[in-house]
């Protein structure tokens, strides 16, 4: 396993290319940069396989010790985290659902009120915001976890042990964030839109829950339901795919784990755009 | 693999070594070196002579840069998940212990044997209660290890490497830092270790201790060798150790130096 994981890492010992001096020219610079995207990218890639693997392999192994870490990363990646997505569902219903469902009101156009909640909330916001948030607060915990066990050599601890690192501290991380993501982003769509018809009632919007609600049912379809599955379930693995990673690859040092931190969380918020992205294709398309 | 069929346990032949957190920066070159089973070496050697990467590398951890090494008669580049069992018969206890600090003390013993059994914390739980008390570790068993001292945190190391009963057992310094009873307590019960003990069956246990101060293991190892400038020297015996004028085997030894005026 740590010869994996090493030739995962070497390859892209970003660090040479950090510490390298600042190039001449703007071209250079440039080309650094892209390489280093690239290197990351691949670095990035080859861990997500391994986990996979390890994932698909040894899903029947230490049955007894992998689960209760998988049920205690479910909670800290999704129960723990429900009141606070309660009031930003509620924020999210007050300032955005609530003001988009009254200025429909005032121009006549509340006959475009599902289809616009729908784009809004169900397909972009929602899942992007709980993306961000589980990221800002569970990722990072991810990073600090890993990168302190790495530094204080817990990493090669559990190599001598013969457990496979991968397996004890990947697998129940993703699994744990990939459920969180999806059943947050499922609460806060609920809740944003229930806060925000509340909004519009106070706002004497003449709508009915009834037809809101027939409006909202009428604009799903049954590819909304499986392409926010797959979202959210994408967010949740390559967040705890690109925090792990960092958090278990880089840092040998104390003092580097809170520099590397900043830097999963700036390519966390990068993957999930780029995974947004691809679905507002794939949403395109079909 | 029985083990009547292995004549050394730990075989080195040509052996160059790498930094385990640099590979490419070379600490050891050309150790040959031979443990057979039930013996007890003392590696001794100054600071960064390249002591936890020799016994990393004599773990299984990481792969010689040259030469070949085995364990128990297989090559450990293949020491992979494949050859797991062989794997879990050697044991490491690291300098520090470097114990998972989110478990505490009985789950951190509990680990090993829970992950390759597939056991319950109950079930486990008769083996690792008796293993904590033998090692007087049971009034600490439900603190983390932040929370207890350097010596028990060492201790409750060496329970965790323990809770497989393997036969070879790797410690890398394991008496920096102690207290005096913790430092008597250790060398007699690894004495008791190498002339086996229950716990284990009852056979002898290969050990392999790292030693910046050779002082403390004048009655327990029975074999010495010295690290220094990349070479592996085997010692001898101990009376051969008291009677060299080696400046390094001296500063082991902590003899004063003479100071000129």
């Amino acid at each position: 396993m740590r010869e994996k994981l090493a030739k995962a890492f070497t390859l892209t010992d970003t660090q040479i290319f950090r510490r390298a001096p600042l190039p001449k020219s703007y071209t250079d610079f440039l080309g650094r940069k892209l390489f280093l995207f690239l290197l990351t990218l691949q670095g990035l890639a080859a861990f997500a396989l391994i986990t996979l693997g390890v994932l698909l392999r040894k899903f029947q192994t230490a049955r007894n010790v992998i689960r209760p870490r998988i049920r205690r990363e479910i909670a800290r990646a999704g129960v723990a985290l429900v009141p606070m997505f309660l009031f930003v569902a509620l924020a999210l219903g007050f300032l955005v659902i609530g003001q988009t469902v009254s200025a429909l009101a005032r121009v006549g156009a509340t006959g475009y009120l599902g289809s616009t909640m729908v784009i809004a909330v169900v397909r972009e916001l929602g899942p992007l915001l709980a993306a961000m948030l589980v990221l800002a607060r569970v990722g990072t915990a991810h990073v600090i976890e890993l990168g302190t066990a790495r530094a204080l050599g817990e990493v090669e601890a559990l190599e001598a042990l013969g457990i496979d690192p991968v397996h004890y501290l990947i697998v129940p991380r993703v699994i744990g964030m990939a459920v969180g993501v999806f059943a947050l982003t499922v609460y806060l769509i609920i809740g944003a839109l229930a806060s925000g018809y509340l909004f519009a009632f106070l706002q004497d919007v003449p709508l009915t829950p009834g037809d809101y609600f027939k409006q909202i049912t009428e604009a799903l379809n049954w590819l909304d339901f499986v392409l926010l599955a797959l979202k959210t379930v994408a967010f949740g693995f390559f967040i705890a795919i690109v925090t792990c990673y960092h958090g278990l690859a880089q840092p040998l040092r104390l003092e580097d784990v809170s520099r590397v931190a900043v830097r999963a969380v700036t390519q966390g918020v990068i993957v999930c755009v780029l995974i947004d992205a691809l679905f507002i294709l794939l949403y395109l398309v079909t | 693999m029985s083990k009547m069929e292995i004549t050394a346990v730990i075989e080195m032949r040509e052996v160059s070594i790498g930094a385990m957190r640099d590979i490419s920066f070379v600490v050891l070159e050309d150790v040959n070196w031979s443990v057979a089973p039930g013996e007890f070496w003392t590696v001794a050697g100054p600071q960064y002579s390249g002591k936890s990467d020799f016994l990393m590398l004599t773990a299984g951890l990481m792969a010689p840069v040259k030469g070949e090494c085995k364990l128990f008669g297989m090559d450990t580049r293949t020491f992979g998940e494949a050859k797991l069992t062989e794997r879990l018969h050697v044991g490491l206890v690291f300098a520090g212990g470097q114990l998972f600090n989110q478990l505490t003390i009985r789950e951190n013993v509990a680990l090993p044997l829970q992950y390759h059994h597939d056991l319950t914390p109950a079930a486990a739980g008769q083996a690792v209660a008796a293993l904590l008390e033998l090692l007087e570790l049971t009034p600490l068993a439900d603190l983390t290890p932040t929370n207890v001292s350097d010596n028990w945190r060492q201790r409750a190391a060496l329970a965790r490497a323990l809770i497989l009963k393997p036969q070879v057992l790797l410690l890398d310094n394991p008496l920096a830092n102690l207290g005096a009873r913790h430092l008597h307590w250790w060398l007699r019960f690894l004495d008791q270790l190498s002339r086996g003990h229950d716990w284990c069956g009852g056979g002898p246990m290969t050990l392999v201790v790292t030693a910046d101060d050779l002082r403390p293991w004048r009655n327990s190892g029975r074999k010495f060798a010295l690290l220094r400038d990349k070479m592996f020297s085997p010692l001898g015996s101990w009376n051969e150790i008291e009677s060299t004028n080696d400046p390094v085997v001296k500063e082991l030894l902590a003899v004063p130096v003479e100071l000129t005026s």
